[in-house]
């Protein structure tokens, strides 16, 4: 099962690499929000995938018996899914704003912190 | 290093000892500031108190910190476990005297910020929430100082982003929202590489804990094996983004000089220097091996983060963006610590850190002050400030010399260090880099000084002759609160330039703490490791 899921992540990685590439700033907050699940994927796969085994320990116990799913790697993701669910959001009203004070979503016209025509420093008095 | 496993009995994998009461200091940083930040958020509509209360925070701050690093230095290493599960499997806080000074410093120049911010930060910059986001942003700095859990040390690296972004696009001008795109996506990324790291550094090991790691990877036969060697790669390049280092340091320039100045004042400071601090810690305390394995990688990385550094602040005429590639050329001299790796080096780019924290701020704090005067960033439209304020341009010369690495200012003797080790570890180049852009460094910023202080008026003024009455709004320059921040910073410039002992030998400490980790793994483990 982790074969088909390590070419799963592979496929969303290259997506997310390909969409942010470009230079229109939508596209590349959709490769943004690809490239996080598939970074979720990977923690995820990362703790071994187990199947319907629940991480559940008897009570004389101190050790599962027999290999369970692993939780730890369920709340690493849980975490990682807050926080770039919230900057995404983020980054989606920026982008809006952006695009409704600049006029435009390409990056490359994005120039207003960084002018075309900037002077060079004075050269003498 | 720790040579045998620890063993931990499943059953007393609880901490039920209470914790010392010194010891709640190494949470104390992160408590203040969370809380005080929620509370600043909920008051944000009355302006007046926000100022007070959080300039009285942030002074607890530096209470808070530098009681722990007095802890820290009178008992070695201490440790605090969340939720009284015993590492490995709880998190824990850990404090060394690296970490311990690092917050320190970071709450000093947050507290300067503080201070510059109540006269600088207009009513609707404090309702948008400048204290709470500062407050908040200090939340993420210490806890990713003070952590000893690599996942841990991701989320606080989140925190202090959303922070900054809160911070960066206040005032929402135009020119804001463009840096902040850039800011926010390439963070992002950098990020993300950092969790895809993380995640197969996990899988590796099945743990997060800093210190159960660098013991197993100790213990590994191949340590420079490919799928650690990729893991290390993966770090480095997702630290050398949230450090500004080349290639990865093009979003620094076009987003620094957007915001308000106190909050580039506190970026500068702060954020890249931790992303060097996370170098430190995961190259030099995490993954020795794959240090020595990458180390031409990073040294050369270093060399040319130095030299685009300083040959871009020569190309700038804005104050700010000028700036913004010193701070870029400051990285590189704290690379080249990582990458020769050897106390003394560690030690060297500690002490830089520790520098360039405080310089970085002073100038920034400083140029805000060049503007109220000269009405202006742009170095052809300034001049003459000579004459209207003496000892202001003392001490921007002050801060010239500093951040020039120049005697004897504070940026000399961790220069010295630096190059000293670069050279006894047989990397000249690193050395000759080192001075190339200090070298550099005093041209451009001399530059600076020469134009707004030294001639007689903005370009264009015929010699000899005053300024021309410029349209500026001195109203701010007249209360304490500017000059205040400006001045503390100045006097830490020059008391670590001419007495450098006491540092010298904190970051000496600091570095052999994490070049040798037996006392940071005792602490974690508590006496077993």
């Amino acid at each position: 099962m982790e074969t088909g899921v390590a070419i799963l992540i592979g496929l969303f990685f290259a997506v997310a690499v390909y969409l942010m590439l470009s230079k229109q700033l939508v596209r590349m907050l959709l490769g943004i929000a690809i490239l996080g699940n598939a970074v979720n994927m990977l923690i995820f796969t990362n703790g071994r995938l187990t199947r319907e085994v629940p991480p559940l320990i008897p009570e004389h116990l101190y050790v599962p018996e027999v290999a369970t799913a692993n939780p730890l790697p369920q709340a690493l993701v849980l975490t990682a899914i807050v926080i770039s669910f919230s900057f995404f959001a983020f980054l989606l009203v920026l982008a809006f704003r952006a695009y409704q004070e600049l006029g435009t979503d390409e990056v490359n016209r994005m120039r207003v912190a960084e002018p075309e025509n900037d002077q060079t420093p004075p050269q003498g008095y | 290093m720790a040579g045998s496993s620890v063993s931990v009995d499943y059953s007393e994998a609880m901490a039920t000892a209470p914790v010392a009461s010194g010891d709640w200091l190494v949470i104390a940083p992160i408590l203040i500031t969370m809380l005080g930040g929620a509370v600043c958020l909920m008051l944000r509509k009355n302006t007046d108190i926000q100022a007070k209360m959080g300039i009285a925070l942030l002074g607890l701050l530096v209470l808070a910190s530098l009681g722990l690093l007095i802890r820290v230095l009178d008992h070695g290493v201490i440790t605090m476990v969340m939720g009284s599960w015993l590492p490995p499997f709880g998190i824990a806080l850990t404090a060394d005297a690296l970490g311990a000074t690092l917050t320190l410093i970071g709450a000093i120049v947050a507290f300067c910020a503080g201070v510059y911010g109540a006269s600088t930060v207009d009513n609707t910059g404090r309702r948008y929430g400048f204290y709470p986001f500062l407050l908040l942003l200090m939340t993420g700095v210490s806890g990713a100082f003070l952590t000893a859990d690599i996942f841990n040390l991701y989320v606080w690296f989140e925190v202090l982003l959303i922070s900054s972004y809160g911070l960066l696009v206040l005032g929402n001008d135009r020119i804001q929202l463009d840096g902040a795109v850039k800011y926010g996506v390439l963070n992002l990324v950098g990020t993300n590489l950092f969790l895809i790291a993380t995640g197969l550094l996990y899988g590796i090991f099945g743990t997060l804990n800093m210190a159960d790691i660098a013991i197993k990877v100790a213990e590994l036969e191949n340590p420079a094996s490919g799928t650690l060697a990729t893991v290390a790669a993966l770090y480095f390049l997702a630290f050398a983004m949230k450090a500004a280092a080349f290639p990865v340091n093009f979003w620094l320039p076009a987003s620094y000089h957007t915001p308000n100045i106190v909050v580039s004042a506190v970026f500068a400071g702060l954020l890249t220097k931790v992303g060097v601090y996370a170098l430190i810690r995961v190259f030099v305390l995490i993954l020795p091996e794959s240090r020595i394995f990458m180390a031409d990688v990073i040294g050369w990385v270093a060399i040319v983060t130095l030299l685009t550094g300083a040959i871009g602040a020569l190309a700038q005429s804005e104050v700010r963006r000028l700036l913004g590639y010193l701070v870029i050329a400051g990285i590189g001299s704290m690379l080249a610590g990582v990458a020769v790796g050897s106390v003394l080096a560690v030690s060297g780019a500690i002490f830089y850190a520790v520098h360039s924290i405080i310089v970085m701020t002073a100038l920034y704090m400083a140029s805000g002050i060049l503007n109220l005067m000269g009405g202006s960033y742009d170095l052809r439209k300034l001049g003459g400030l000579y004459q209207k304020n003496v000892a202001f341009a003392g001490v921007f010369l002050v801060l010239v010399f500093a951040v020039s690495g120049l005697p004897p200012f504070s940026g000399f003797w961790p220069k010295v260090i630096l190059v000293d080790a670069a050279f006894q570890d047989g990397r000249a180049w690193l050395g000759a880099a080192i001075l190339i852009s200090g070298f550099l460094t005093t041209l451009a910023m001399g530059r600076v000084w020469i134009f707004a202080f030294w001639r007689g008026g903005p370009e264009g003024t015929p010699d000899g002759q005053t300024a021309p009455s410029v349209v500026a709004d001195t109203s701010q320059l007249t209360g304490a609160a500017v000059w205040l921040p400006l001045g503390i910073l100045t006097a830490l410039i020059i008391y670590f330039g001419l007495q450098p002992e006491w540092m010298l030998e904190l970051s000496t400490q600091g570095a052999s703490g994490v070049v040798d980790p037996l006392g940071y793994v005792r602490s974690v483990f508590g006496g077993e490791g």
